[in-house]
């Protein structure tokens, strides 16, 4: 039986009907067309659905929907403001960190979260942040910088 | 890959979801973080009729601390036990494990009591908790029951309970002084399964005294995670030196029952005990001195 959920998404607010065997993921890119959420693994391994769910990063593969009613969800749509890109979008491009693209929503999700919570991470905790997000063409070493150089700045 | 279908209820309380579990039995599941759960329901191993959702019950993720010891919600996340005050105050090695364990967006999410009644031979958190001599508490349709976490387990995916049956609370009990504790693992990769995990709790008589308690516990070498028994009684009453250490590390090794699988062979799991065990025992000792 469907449910009539109320999704928060990037301050917008969605009204649903869902099957509770349905994902945040599929709900979000199916239902709402918000296809920057990239399914890839869809077991929780990669990273690639990670979005903000009331501040924490998390794998809307294997979110129910249900379970999101009334949650505040953040994606990589939500993330440029006023047509300008984040200053962590905007860092991935300056430094070439956004290779084939897959993984880069989720990488920026994650980084997104990090600095959120603090706004002055180092290297490690960088590398940390993104230890649940896989770049399969492996570039991690300009993805660091890129979240670096925005958290020099101060988030 | 997508779910199979089911029904889901969201009881809100402890009463109404036993009452849900003993009204549907083997059709239905608990699901808490989900991170296990959907998983194997993705791959068709489970397709269970009801889901019964944990969140909308209040306090069930709470961490509270007594002068016994601190109450953990079996629905406390593995990001809120390893962010918790109390919990590394009291209990460093289990809250380092949980800061720890798999990816950030997984440790958002995964609950400890999830981890518990998921019952995998690795379960990160089990062998320290064994240590600790931690209690689980479980409630039914008619009454409740301590069962201690060390007797939990029963097999591969298989616990202590019974139809109608919920964990939903971890009690782990203040240490006396001059204690101190470990947990090592070996993982291919630092968001892996553990190939091998060991835990290691001393108690100290006094300042570099004698080993007044000495508790090892194995993960990922055996059904469910077990007790070093032997390898304890090797330390204990004893002044904890080197010889001893490779003594009780040798037998902690011969007690392991390892498998052979893709995360690593059952001669090397039965040789990584040994050192891990060596090295678990030295940091406990340091951390009771």
């Amino acid at each position: 039986m469907k449910r009539l959920i109320q999704l928060k998404v990037n301050d917008e607010i969605y009204e649903v009907a869902v099957h509770p065997h349905r994902t945040l993921l599929e709900v979000l890119r199916e239902e709402l067309d918000l296809t920057g959420t990239k399914r890839a693994c869809n077991v929780g391994d990669c990273g690639s659905c990670t979005v903000i769910l009331e501040g924490k990063p998390v794998v809307s593969c294997l979110t129910l929907a249900v379970e999101a009613d009334r949650k505040d969800i953040l994606t990589v749509e939500g993330l440029a403001q006023d047509g300008e890109m984040h200053p962590l979008q905007k860092s991935f491009v300056e430094r070439g960190a956004v290779q084939c693209g897959f993984c880069t929503p989720g990488m920026l999700m994650s980084a997104k979260a990090l600095l959120d919570e603090n706004p002055n991470s180092v290297e490690d905790e960088v590398r940390t942040a993104i230890a649940g997000n896989l770049c399969r063409c492996t570039g991690y070493v300009k993805i660091v910088e890129a979240i670096l150089a925005v958290s020099q700045q101060g988030g | 890959m997508r779910l199979p279908k089911f029904e889901y209820l969201d009881p809100k309380t402890i009463e109404e979801a036993c009452s849900l579990l003993s009204q549907h039995g083997d059709k239905a599941r608990l699901i808490a973080g989900g991170t296990d759960l959907l998983i194997i329901m993705k791959h068709k191993e489970v397709t269970p009729e009801y889901l019964v959702g944990l969140k909308g019950i209040p306090n069930l993720d709470s961490i509270d601390a007594d002068a016994e010891g601190v109450r953990i919600g079996a629905l406390a996340t593995l990001r809120s036990i390893g962010d918790s005050a109390v919990v590394r105050e009291r209990f460093p090695f289990l809250a380092d494990i949980a800061g720890k364990m798999a990816t950030h967006q997984i440790r958002n999410m995964g609950t400890i009591g999830g981890n518990i009644c998921n019952a995998a031979p690795s379960a990160d958190t089990a062998p320290s908790l064994i240590c600790l001599g931690a209690k689980a508490k479980i409630v039914g349709p008619k009454k409740e029951r301590i069962v201690a976490v060390e007797e939990f387990f029963t097999g591969p995916g298989e616990t202590v309970l019974k139809a109608g049956e919920m964990l939903t609370e971890i009690q782990v009990p203040n240490q006396p002084a001059h204690t101190g504790g470990a947990y090592l693992r070996l993982t291919r990769l630092s968001v892996d399964l553990a190939v091998v995990g060991v835990a290691a709790l001393v108690t100290l008589e006094g300042k570099g005294g004698l080993c007044k308690e000495a508790r090892i516990a194995l993960g990922a070498v055996a059904p469910t995670p077990i007790r070093a028994k032997k390898a304890e009684g090797v330390i204990t009453g004893k002044k904890i030196e080197n010889g001893l250490i490779e003594e009780a590390a040798q037998i902690a090794s011969e007690e392991a029952r390892p498998i052979t699988d893709v995360r690593g062979s059952a001669p090397y799991r039965t040789d990584i005990v040994r050192v891990l065990t060596k090295r678990a025992i030295r940091q406990a000792l340091e951390q009771a001195k």
